[in-house]
């Protein structure tokens, strides 16, 4: 930095954090170094492991009392964070910088109102404003993160806010102090797309007008693009790249990087293009494989563009597997004196049909009723009304006991691999169980069967007796969907199956999936929030909002034209890698919302 | 709120008429078909001389040959507008509310509860302070430090109170502090209206006794939750808005640890309210405790049967104010 440029806010040079374990020490953090301007935008973007989430406690000095080991300088407004008593740390922490958590259904107090913790965030670094002054105050910061009526809603309890609403309580608190850092660790990692949009852009708008400098940590480079000038890029604690934005994403330096940014799933490229690119990756892999098994003679053909890849039509008339008409299902909510029970539709009126070999996207926000779709689908819930038709067959209310049969024909990965897996039960038999459940005695076939599928699906057979938490996230994944082709269904649904993995991970997981379905013919159900994901592996896309299908019909032309008002939104809100593009998103928001109010 | 109030008051009553049922059954039902002859159950009530004249009397005087839901209406009949029994020539009449009359004691039940209950209120109220605020303290101090020396040996006696029965830490009390050491008097009853400082001086070593068991659990549940919230997110919001630590742990962290507390302290409370019977035995406080172990001794079954329906309504009345205080503690079970 040149002596002209502005006083840096934050400066951390060579951070280095280390944790004492039983088998030595992990280096989180090494060699870390980045300064923020007054006013300025970092991003520090990395997988998890990276280092990004110990880096923003440690410039909070929220490690002390732990055991980390923390060597280097963390400058937050001229004072050195390693340094301080931990008296002037806390004068410090919420008052020079503030910081905004992950899961804003975790991080405000459930039993205290918000309007308490807002007055509680100012008065222990202004102790002369009164309560009531501090309250007049919480109410112009509730009123500035844009929650409606803050007068009324400072006396509410956390619960009594949506995601979305809790998180602009958590950006209000931070803004009591006024401080000069708004550190932001995920802050919209568990929100709906729209409301991220609409998080991230009010981030925007306060660092513009109050000239707060922002340090946005996210796993996702699309939500920093937009949103920061500078970015750093982590992984395995070290920075492999740091510099603009704007040259960051568009000519990456390092590798690593590269990789993050062609793993990231764009909502601009069609299906078509990726499967091509698959197809051609896949390829190009087996061949590299004979190669190097020496088996190769026949002249490898030439690669081609992988725009230059049709998309492969089925001919003719297409078979329809499965069939949903006007399906819905009630849920009854309790409440007032003796019980009286409201009606609430979760899903209401859906109809579509699903052929042979291809992928359903099912795309919605939280509560949009994608979920309970699957599960009337896969007949875990009985629909209230309506009609689902598998293979010709009604199965809308047939018994379980004529439904088992059935079971084996249609299976599920769910979200999140860490608990959707016993952690008691070895990989094998979770795999293996199932058929078992369906009638097969002979244990050494089915640990035959269960070791080809575990080396299909990416994994060694010799995984087979182990447990499920000797693998991370994605091999776990690998073990669900495994699980779910042991008993070769027909249909396959996923719901929400990458949403808990790291970008890369998902990207692999994604490329098991499609390659299994080209090897099995197999049928997907892809329910998922993320468009840019569900673009990417749908050939045709339903669009949910509030239990009904808003629109349905060929994904590239629900993307590139989209029909609903909804959907429009839907993508507008999507984040996008290009920071140019990003901001003429975010512009277009303001302007429409400027148009609502 | 009111319909809130009222619904579990109505499941609070509801309860209580099946804890009545049952207790009723497994008095004058379950005996029945364990094979005893309705003669045999009239010998428990006679008194000392089982003669059959007698036992005939008996059988006549409460009934027992009819049938059991009409032997259940009149109990419960007693207990709204009393009941009498015919005894020679003499008519016992037992006021309302009638839980019974004990033909060993010749006394009505419910008297004898009511005289007995000061003895019981100290005793449990006492040694309920004291184990909520001693162990929840101790809780607290060993989850901040955690793996101390203080947590550490905390939790070892914690360990032996839990293990520890009454009549073993009782009698430990009662033969070194008081008779081999003499630093306390025995432990009696005297009436708080008479002598607040004897009262409190009398009951200090049965509810040290009493308080010893609980406050262990109570630690060990308080510790174990702290640790549990210190992790949650909202104490590094917390933090990071530049609370001091002892606020962190104090306002933030203790209040939710508390919720689960209020909830069993409410049912240990209740009951002991129903009797603290080894305490009682093992200090010789005349409380409801010692009258049921005195009328189970005897095989007086009116004297058992409403002791059990008293203890019952403690612990449904407890629970009662614990689900009624609840949404103070914690606005997300508030009813809207």
């Amino acid at each position: 930095m040149s002596e002209s440029a502005p006083e840096p806010v934050v400066r951390v040079d060579d951070l280095r954090v280390a944790f004492p374990t039983l088998d030595g020490r992990i280096q989180a953090v090494d060699g870390l170094s980045f300064e923020v301007s007054a006013g300025g935008g970092l991003g520090i973007v990395g997988e998890s492991g990276s280092g990004k989430s110990v880096t923003s406690l440690a410039l909070m000095g929220l490690h002390r009392g732990s055991r980390a080991d923390i060597t280097g300088t963390i400058e937050v407004a001229g004072q050195d964070v390693n340094k301080l008593t931990d008296k002037q740390l806390r004068a410090m922490r919420g008052n020079d910088i503030a910081m905004v958590f992950q899961d804003p259904m975790q991080s405000l107090h459930p039993q205290y109102t918000i309007g308490d913790q807002l007055v509680e965030a100012l008065r222990v670094h202004r102790p002369d404003v009164s309560r009531a002054e501090a309250r007049k105050h919480a109410v112009e910061a509730l009123d500035r993160v844009g929650i409606p009526f803050p007068g009324k809603r400072i006396n509410s309890y956390p619960h009594e806010f949506s995601g979305g609403m809790r998180q602009r309580v958590v950006i209000a608190m931070g803004l009591m102090c006024d401080p000069k850092v708004l550190l932001a660790d995920e802050p919209t990692t568990a929100l709906d797309v729209t409301v991220q949009a609409r998080i991230l852009d009010l981030l925007d708008e306060l660092r513009r007008d109050l000239g707060m400098a922002l340090i946005l940590v996210s796993h996702d480079l699309a939500v920093v693009a937009g949103s920061v000038d500078e970015v750093v890029v982590m992984r395995h604690g070290v920075a492999v790249e740091r510099g603009d934005v704007r040259t960051v994403l568009s000519e990456p330096e390092h590798p690593y990087t590269r990789a993050l940014l062609a793993a990231v799933p764009r909502v601009e490229v069609s299906r078509a293009q990726r499967r091509a690119q698959d197809r051609a990756d896949r390829a190009e892999r087996e061949r590299g494989e004979q190669r190097a098994a020496g088996a190769a003679t026949e002249e490898a053909p030439a690669q081609e563009e992988f725009a230059a890849f049709a998309p492969q039509e089925p001919e003719g008339e297409r078979e329809v597997l499965l069939k949903a008409s006007g399906v819905g299902q009630r849920f009854k909510v309790r409440g007032g004196l003796w019980g009286r029970s409201t009606d609430f539709w979760a899903v209401k009126g859906v109809s579509f049909d699903l052929y042979k070999g291809e992928t359903l996207g099912i795309v919605g926000e939280s509560g949009s009723g994608k979920s309970t779709l699957s599960r009337m689908v896969m007949r875990l819930l009985e629909p209230t009304e309506g009609r689902i038709e598998f293979e010709g067959e009604d199965i809308t209310h047939i018994a379980e006991r004529r439904m088992r049969p059935l079971r084996r024909d249609v299976q599920m990965v769910f979200q999140n691999p860490y608990s959707s897996l016993n952690p008691r039960v070895t990989v094998g038999d979770a795999i293996g169980t199932a058929l078992r459940v369906q009638g097969e005695r002979d244990t050494r076939k089915i640990k035959r069967e269960v070791q080809e599928l575990l080396d299909r699906v990416g994994l060694e057979p010799s995984h087979y007796n182990r447990f499920p938490h000797a693998f991370s996230g994605g091999q776990r994944q690998r073990i669900a969907i495994a699980r779910a082709l042991i008993l070769k269904p027909k249909l396959i649904i996923c719901d929400e199956p990458v949403s808990a993995l790291d970008v890369s991970t998902q990207d692999q997981v994604l490329r098991l999936l499609s390659e299994l379905q080209d090897d099995f013919g197999l049928t997907y159900i892809f329910v998922a929030h993320d468009l840019a994901v569900v673009r990417q592996v749908s050939d045709r896309v339903a669009v949910m909002r509030k239990g009904e299908v808003v629109e349905l019909g060929d994904s590239d032309s629900i993307y590139e034209d989209p029909q609903s008002e909804y959907t429009r939104q839907l993508l507008n809100a999507a984040p996008v890698l290009d920071p140019d593009q990003a901001r003429e998103l975010r512009a277009e928001r303001v302007r429409e919302r400027a148009g609502e109010a | 709120m009111l319909t809130y109030i009222l619904r579990r008051l109505g499941a609070g009553l509801l309860l209580l008429a099946v804890v009545t049922m049952v207790t009723f059954g497994i008095f004058y039902v379950v005996p029945k078909w364990a094979g005893r002859t309705t003669e045999q159950l009239a010998t428990m009530y006679v008194g000392r001389a089982p003669t059959p004249e007698a036992i005939q009397a008996t059988i006549d005087r409460l009934g027992l040959d009819k049938p059991v839901i009409v032997q259940f209406g009149e109990f419960v009949r007693g207990i709204f507008f009393g009941a009498e029994y015919q005894f020679g020539r003499d008519t016992i009449e037992c006021s309302a509310p009638c839980f019974g009359y004990s033909f060993q004691t010749y006394q009505e039940v419910f008297p004898e509860i009511v005289s007995r209950l000061p003895v019981t209120f100290s005793l449990a109220l006492g040694a309920g302070i004291i184990w909520l605020v001693g162990g929840i303290a101790v809780g607290v101090i060993s989850a901040v430090w955690k793996g101390s020396l203080f947590d550490r040996i905390a939790m070892a006696i914690a360990l032996a109170g839990v293990s520890l029965p009454i009549f073993f830490t009782g009698l430990l009390v009662l033969a070194f502090p008081v008779h081999a050491w003499g630093w306390f008097q025995t432990p009696r009853y005297v009436p708080l209206t008479q002598d607040p400082l004897g009262w409190a001086a009398g009951m200090f070593l049965p509810w040290l006794t009493l308080a010893f068991l609980h406050a262990a659990m109570y630690a060990r549940q308080t510790r174990a939750g702290m640790l549990e919230v210190l992790g949650e997110d909202y104490i590094r919001t917390a933090r990071a808005k530049g609370l001091s630590e002892h606020k962190v742990v104090l306002k933030h962290a203790l209040r939710p640890t508390l919720t689960p507390i209020v909830t069993i302290f409410g049912l240990d409370l209740g009951l002991v309210l129903g009797g603290a019977v080894l305490t009682e035995q093992v200090f010789s406080l005349n409380g409801i405790g010692r009258y049921a172990v005195n009328a189970i001794t005897q095989s007086d079954l009116p004297v058992i049967l409403g002791v059990t329906l008293f203890g019952a309504f403690f612990i449904v009345l407890c629970n009662l104010i614990v689900d009624l205080i609840y949404p103070l503690i914690d606005p997300r079970v508030r009813v809207h």
